[in-house]
């Protein structure tokens, strides 16, 4: 071991995405949303149900967006939010007989408080070091869910069943469409909610503390609060994303919730772009869809497949779909022009 | 007293395994300056490769060597096919691009071998060592060609001119540029130099943990857990990196209540993690000053 | 006689912004020549394009062939030594391995042993602290140790970026005396690029004055310095 140390002038390992450019236009967002409510009303309840989980794992790829894109920290655990999210809707659901829609905000505060504390041993590593101590934090949490002391309410091995809640006031909806329009109004609310957040002064400071964080601290930004915030609030949502997937798969057991999922989680961040709020959806719907392509494709190979459609998409688009929305904008702009 | 001793002997003896793992991982990190996810795949598919040969009737250590110098072209080969053009892009697309190599590696190691276990040999016999019920001849050898890697890396480094010009691109690339070393070329060497070390480690687990293609999944964690622990820049720290972590491991598996296997896992990485807290460049590494 | 380097409507970027508007100027062989400008004018702008560590279009020319699609460690090996501001030191390793590592592409071993013994007469210092860790060197001592570095490879052109820079003026005196004997007696062209305008006039026969990017003045170094306008207008002095 030597006296000297290696100094080192780091280029931030998460690359910034300018302010104006972090959502779509009011023109492509219009579109999308429309398309979103009225997709629905066309196809058959499965299909429902996948759209319903796209936004679902668009919220979670959303809450990842905000911790690592936002304030640069790297997070292989949020499946361990996710569990957390999901067992408290089901066990609330299933043991305290409460209403599926009051269990998704104490889902979401518990989750944030969970974050919360684990941002704070989290603040002293950064890197590879954030990303074992989440990583075991994702392996731990199948274990935990199956423990002896909690089987009563977890329902052990075995987990629980949740049962899926009927439309309201006698709509006249089926259980798949209520739950996704429900579903559709909770993600619209976070989103906007989120851009709002890394619009703010808290979000200017997560992202200075993601690009030069001594710089931020030598500004007076308090880094060990905001640090553990964006955790909070990562998991927070994480956690309501969660609930929402009990309700929907109407379902939860530990070996549901493992470290597969965290990794799904990760690189549908990639897909859609690190720190693009809007590409958490294109990335949900890549880990959503492709292992299915994949397993259509060649059902021997079908984790081979999938390397390869992966290493194409980060062939062709390194940045994510963030850089083909950047393209089009610019072919948009040449149009307009001619 | 004497089951602790005991339980410390067996644990650098299962320490051993994540000690050679740990290697390949500094080695990579060194190059890359990041943790490689697929490096446990490749480890896992140049053993395949080699009982493979000995299926065919090649003897063990031609097979061996055989199999090390495949690994080295291999990881070459892959670095200038598959990351060399994602050098430009960020850090995290290149971490999607490790688990897509994992996905793809194991995915085709399980269709060529298929998932059932496999026996694997060792050279060096299985009976006990020097009578002891802890230690087996394959561990204290597997423990002997680790800490035989450490000395030829160590001397790699030191002496040679290809050694002094990979620390020197690792270390300041663009100086290293400034003096004409081609940074690039290094990285794919590193990389070639990771493979071959890993195989070595897949060889010598094998016959432990048994071959199958999901072998060396618990082993890689573990791996980069003890490199963490010994400091990223050190390849001695991440050797007795490697024996800590089996001795946590151990410790845990029989003193801490109601853990099962499953559990042992997560322990030891907390464990870790606490180190890391207390000392965040490992227990060998060296302390990183970042300037503004 | 043709100019060792040739540098012809050199732009160079980083990432939008232009920092380079299109720079002419070059080099004869065993001249020294400093190129200097207040801060931000790109001075070091035009060193990191010689060596392409920049994006930069234009024609750059060394012994009359083209070096501007070369890597930058292909630059080096044509004999283009640059010492980089901060002076890049590999702060890890050794003094005699930073030394080696100014050789690395040089496969004459016996006459690299004995360059090492030649920088070590230029620079009793370093013999001195062969094995420490060049990290714990003081500034002074890493400059020498850069331009050490910088000699071993026997380059035929060396480029300097701010050698003074944060030494002590008798310690900067030094430096330049040494560099002004590199170029006379081990006949190395030099370019070094400086703020300490007075001390670079006095070392160096040519000398070009950057602003924002252009060269606006070139000329004999003592005509510059006896130019009380240029002076005035320029160098602050």
């Amino acid at each position: 071991m030597s006296a000297v140390e290696d100094v080192v002038t780091e280029a931030p390992a998460v690359e910034a995405v300018p302010k104006r450019a972090m959502t779509l236009g009011y023109g492509t967002s219009l579109l999308v949303l429309a398309a979103l409510i009225l997709i629905p009303l066309f196809v058959k309840n499965f299909i429902i149900f996948q759209l319903t989980m796209l936004l679902i794992y668009g919220l979670a790829v959303l809450a990842l967006n905000i911790l690592t894109g936002g304030s640069g920290q790297f997070s292989l655990g949020q499946s361990a939010f996710y569990a957390v999210g999901a067992y408290t809707s089901a066990i609330l659901m299933e043991h305290a007989g409460m209403n599926y829609a009051l269990t998704l905000p104490i889902a979401g505060v518990i989750c944030f408080g969970f974050g919360f504390l684990f941002g704070q041993p989290a603040l002293r590593l950064s890197g590879v070091y954030l990303a074992l101590a989440t990583f075991a934090l994702a392996t731990a949490m199948p274990q935990l869910l199956k423990l002896g002391y909690f089987e009563y309410w977890t329902g052990g091995v075995q987990g629980l069943v949740v049962t899926k809640p009927d439309a309201p006031f006698g709509l006249p909806m089926g259980q798949d469409m209520w739950l996704y329009y429900f579903t559709l109004a909770v993600t619209i609310a976070i989103y906007l909610a989120s851009v709002n957040l890394l619009r703010s002064r808290s979000g200017r400071a997560f992202m200075a503390i993601r690009d030069n964080e001594i710089a931020a601290s030598a500004m007076g930004v308090d880094v060990a609060l905001y640090k553990t915030l964006a955790f909070g609030v990562s998991a927070g949502i994480t956690g309501v994303a969660g609930g929402l997937g009990a309700i929907a798969v109407q379902f939860v057991a530990p070996d549901g919730y493992t470290i597969t999922l965290a990794i799904s989680l990760f690189l549908g961040m990639v897909v859609g772009g690190v720190g693009w709020l809007p590409g958490s959806i294109v990335g949900s719907a890549f880990i959503i869809f492709v292992p299915n392509i994949a397993e259509n494709i060649s059902k021997g190979l079908s984790g081979a497949v999938f390397g390869v459609l992966l290493f194409l998409v980060i062939f062709l688009v390194p940045h994510g779909a963030r850089q083909v929305a950047i393209i089009a904008q610019q072919l948009v702009a040449k149009l307009k022009k001619n | 007293m004497e089951l602790f001793a005991n339980q410390i002997l067996a644990g650098i003896a299962t320490g051993a395994i994540y000690a050679c793992m740990a290697l390949a991982v500094v080695m990579i990190y060194q190059a890359i300056d990041h943790l490689n996810f697929a490096q446990g795949e490749m480890a896992m598919f140049s053993t395949f490769i080699s009982w493979q040969l000995m299926q065919w009737g090649v003897p063990y250590w031609g097979a061996f060597v055989l199999t090390v110098a495949f690994s080295f072209g291999a990881g070459i080969a892959i670095e200038r096919l598959l990351f060399k053009p994602l050098a430009k892009a960020p850090i995290l697309t290149n971490v999607a691009g490790f688990i897509a190599l994992y996905a793809i590696i194991n995915s085709v190691a399980g269709l060529i071998w298929d998932f059932t276990i496999k026996q694997y040999p060792t050279p060096f016999g299985s009976s006990p060592f020097l009578g002891s019920q802890l230690i087996s001849t394959h561990q204290a050898g597997m423990i002997g060609i680790t800490l035989l890697m450490l000395v030829l890396l160590f001397f790699f480094f030191r002496f040679t001119r290809v050694g002094l010009a990979m620390r020197a691109a690792a270390s300041l690339p663009e100086s290293a540029r400034l003096v004409g070393i081609n940074t690039s070329w290094m990285i794919a060497l590193g990389w070639g130099m990771a493979a071959a070390i890993g195989s070595v480690a897949g060889m010598m687990i094998a016959p432990v943990v048994f071959l199958e293609p999901n072998m060396m999944l618990g082993v890689l964690i573990y791996g980069f857990a003890a490199a963490v622990l010994g400091g990223l820049s050190s390849p001695f720290g991440a050797v007795m990196g490697g024996f800590l972590v089996g001795i946590f491991e151990n410790l845990v598996g029989t003193y801490i209540p109601g853990v099962g296997n499953e559990l042992k896992l997560p322990i030891a990485l907390a464990l870790i993690i606490i180190v890391l807290v207390v000392k965040p460049a490992g227990l060998f590494g060296r302390a990183i000053v970042k300037r503004v | 006689m043709t100019a060792m380097l040739n540098v012809k409507d050199l732009r160079a970027y980083y990432g939008q912004v232009q920092a380079l508007h299109g720079l002419n100027f070059s080099l004869n062989e065993g001249s020294l020549t400093t190129l200097l400008g207040a801060n931000g004018a790109g001075k070091t702008t035009t060193l990191r394009a010689i060596c392409n560590m920049v994006r930069s279009t234009g024609a750059i020319e060394f012994d009359g062939k083209p070096i501007g699609s070369r890597s930058t460690e292909n630059v080096v090996r044509l004999g283009i030594a640059h010492v980089p501001q901060g002076r890049g030191t590999f702060t890890t390793m050794t003094v005699e391995e930073n030394l080696q590592l100014g050789a690395i592409t040089r496969t004459d071993k016996k006459n690299i042993v004995a360059d090492i013994e030649r920088m070590y007469e230029h620079f009793p210092k370093l013999k001195e602290r062969y094995s420490q860790q060049a990290g714990t060197l003081s500034g002074g001592e890493q400059q020498m140790l850069a331009v050490a570095r910088a000699l071993m490879l026997r380059p035929r052109l060396m480029l300097l970026d701010e050698p003074s820079f944060g030494l002590a003026p008798l310690i900067v005196r030094d430096l330049f005396r040494i560099l002004g004997k590199i170029n006379r007696e081990e006949k190395v062209t030099i370019l070094v690029v400086e703020q300490n305008a007075q001390l670079a006039l006095e070392l160096a026969d040519q000398a070009h004055v950057i602003e924002t990017g252009r060269i606006v003045m070139s000329g004999n170094a003592k005509d510059i310095a006896n130019n009380e306008d240029v002076r005035k207008s320029y160098l602050g002095y």
